[in-house]
């Protein structure tokens, strides 16, 4: 079989993730200089190195508009060969890389800077409250929508998780499963925003509703901060400071219609162009991270890859997601729901950090290929890529 | 002090006729004038033909609830003292699905697949919108 000329020809080669969570003193532009930053130290590359620069700008971002320039005047970049501000929700991440490995791959460019960054929270005010938790950060009014109290993802969400535990029997104690097994990878990564606080089944049936059948604990964190990856040639990374991560497939999926009746995710396409591109199976991935804006959508997603057929991802939680030492890793660092939210960057980061085998109390034993998906709006957008620490 | 008002949506251009038969207590959708598909809420293409061409159809008030979402924030003070309450999409016996709110029962008593009848809410001299009470 021949091999597609995408499979190996790029790698990722630098990671740079700014504190994350509640981090006051800076706006996004300032994470996202940060976030470059770090991510030129760890590959071992100055800012002269870069010729690409792709930006996917949080909501604070607002209405800046051409994201990508202001992130490359803050950081004085010149002569860039590529740049672009995108936006696929979450699917946008692993959508940035496919784009610069293909753009390195086809001689365009040779080194990407792929970064997001957002500073929702506000601090504290002197008069006390919290200055704005997910509600304020995240709310939107859509018109006549809103007439009838209908704002914003986590009441999307909620009416096609509710359609799923109807059609297929999934149970709270399924998406619950879900916050739970990804709380003890979090309890075993320091970096993550609820690192050292603990999570049962009873826990979380016992936190507050959001958007009934959402807990507190099925909804992802709200995080201040920046992250960027290095993009460059397979050739390049293996000459520079860290283990190359190499992007071995990607593909997109944006099926359209209704998520609240298909009840199904891009990714049951994008795996059809990433799969057979990385040449691997379902089977054949040793480390799972997938997008979590809520419990619900890792359900969905499992399903979608095949680990499972289809309505059979609540049981296959149950069974399968179990934290550290047992069953799927999946979400290895807590994931959006227990580590921190950078969008689809933050399934991305775990899966580099796995694969160089920098877990630490985490690490996943065998770490040799990595499933990655990206997730926008509600199942609306998905991206998928396969990473591995080998070369081919 | 009275409990604040819920919003009132903007009349824009393209939701005036669906507007105005509300205030009749008439439901109305758009149908596509190529092709004859209903849709809701307004878009700028028939989703089925692309046809760029649509009117405004009544339709029959009857349907069943799709989905729910049991709402703990209110997320605008007008919805406060009702909460929880509960945002559905109902299923029209005519095939489209709308957002909206079911009156006449417990937000917690909302189920998927109770059928349900058009109800009329007053909101403001001009906008009156449709929501759902259940059906025997």
């Amino acid at each position: 079989m021949s091999s597609h000329p995408l499979r190996g020809a790029c790698a990722i080669a630098g990671l740079g993730v700014t504190p994350q969570g509640k981090v006051y003193g800076s706006n996004a532009v300032g994470f996202g200089v940060d976030a470059v930053r770090l991510a030129l130290e760890d590959a071992g590359l100055r800012r002269e190195d870069l010729d690409g620069l792709l930006v996917n700008p949080g909501l604070s971002w607002g209405d800046m508009g051409m994201g990508s320039f202001q992130l490359q005047q803050a950081l004085g970049l010149r002569d860039l060969r590529l740049t672009a501000t995108m936006n696929l929700g979450g699917a946008t991440a692993s959508a940035m890389i496919a784009h610069a490995a293909q753009a390195i791959a086809a001689g365009t460019c040779t080194t990407v800077a792929c970064v997001f960054s957002d500073a929702p929270l506000k601090p504290p005010s002197p008069k006390g409250g919290n200055g704005g938790g997910t509600g304020a950060a995240y709310r939107f009014g859509r018109g006549l929508e809103a007439a009838y109290g209908f704002f914003g993802v986590n009441a999307m969400y909620a009416l096609v998780a509710k359609r799923h535990m109807h059609r297929y029997g999934t149970t709270q104690d399924h998406l619950g499963l879900v916050a739970v097994a990804q709380r003890l990878w979090a309890n075993r990564n320091p970096a993550a925003q609820l690192h050292d606080k603990p999570l049962t089944l009873d826990d979380y049936h016992r936190s507050r509703w959001i958007a009934e059948p959402f807990h507190l604990f099925d909804c992802c964190l709200v995080s201040n901060g920046g992250l960027a990856v290095i993009v460059t040639s397979a050739e390049r990374a293996r000459t520079l400071r860290k283990p190359p991560v190499y992007v071995w497939g990607m593909g997109q999926g944006h099926l359209g219609g209704d998520p609240a009746d298909t009840l199904t995710s891009g990714a049951v396409l994008a795996k059809q162009t990433a799969f057979p591109m990385a040449r691997v199976d379902v089977a054949d991935f040793d480390v799972v991270e997938l997008y979590d804006c809520y419990t619900f959508t890792v359900l969905v997603t499992l399903e979608d890859y095949g680990f499972c057929p289809k309505g059979e991802g609540g049981r296959f939680v149950a069974d399968r997601l179990r934290g550290p030492g047992e069953g799927l890793p999946v979400n290895t660092g807590g994931g959006q729901l227990s580590s921190f939210y950078m969008w689809g960057m933050t399934p991305v980061s775990e899966a580099v950090i796995q694969l160089r085998g920098e877990g630490g109390a985490r690490q996943v034993p065998k770490h040799d290929v990595a499933l990655v998906s990206g997730n926008g709006g509600v199942l609306s957008t998905h991206s998928t890529l396969v990473l591995s620490r080998l070369p081919s | 002090m009275s409990a604040a008002a819920k919003p009132v949506p903007e009349v824009t251009p393209e939701l005036a006729s669906f507007f105005e038969a509300a205030s009749r207590h008439q439901l109305v959708v758009q149908r596509c004038t190529a092709c004859g598909a209903l849709r809701f809420p307004a878009r700028a293409a028939c989703n089925h033909c692309m046809s760029r061409e649509a009117e405004w159809a009544p339709v029959e008030g009857r349907g069943t609830v799709f989905s729910v979402a049991v709402m703990h924030q209110a997320n605008h003070p007008g919805f406060e003292a009702e909460l929880p309450y509960a945002v559905v999409v109902v299923e029209l016996d005519c095939g489209v699905r709308m957002i909206s709110n079911v009156i006449g029962c417990g937000a917690r008593d909302v189920t998927i697949g109770m059928p349900v009848s058009v109800a009329w809410e007053k909101r403001s001299d001009e906008v009156t919108l449709p929501v759902w009470k259940p059906r025997q």
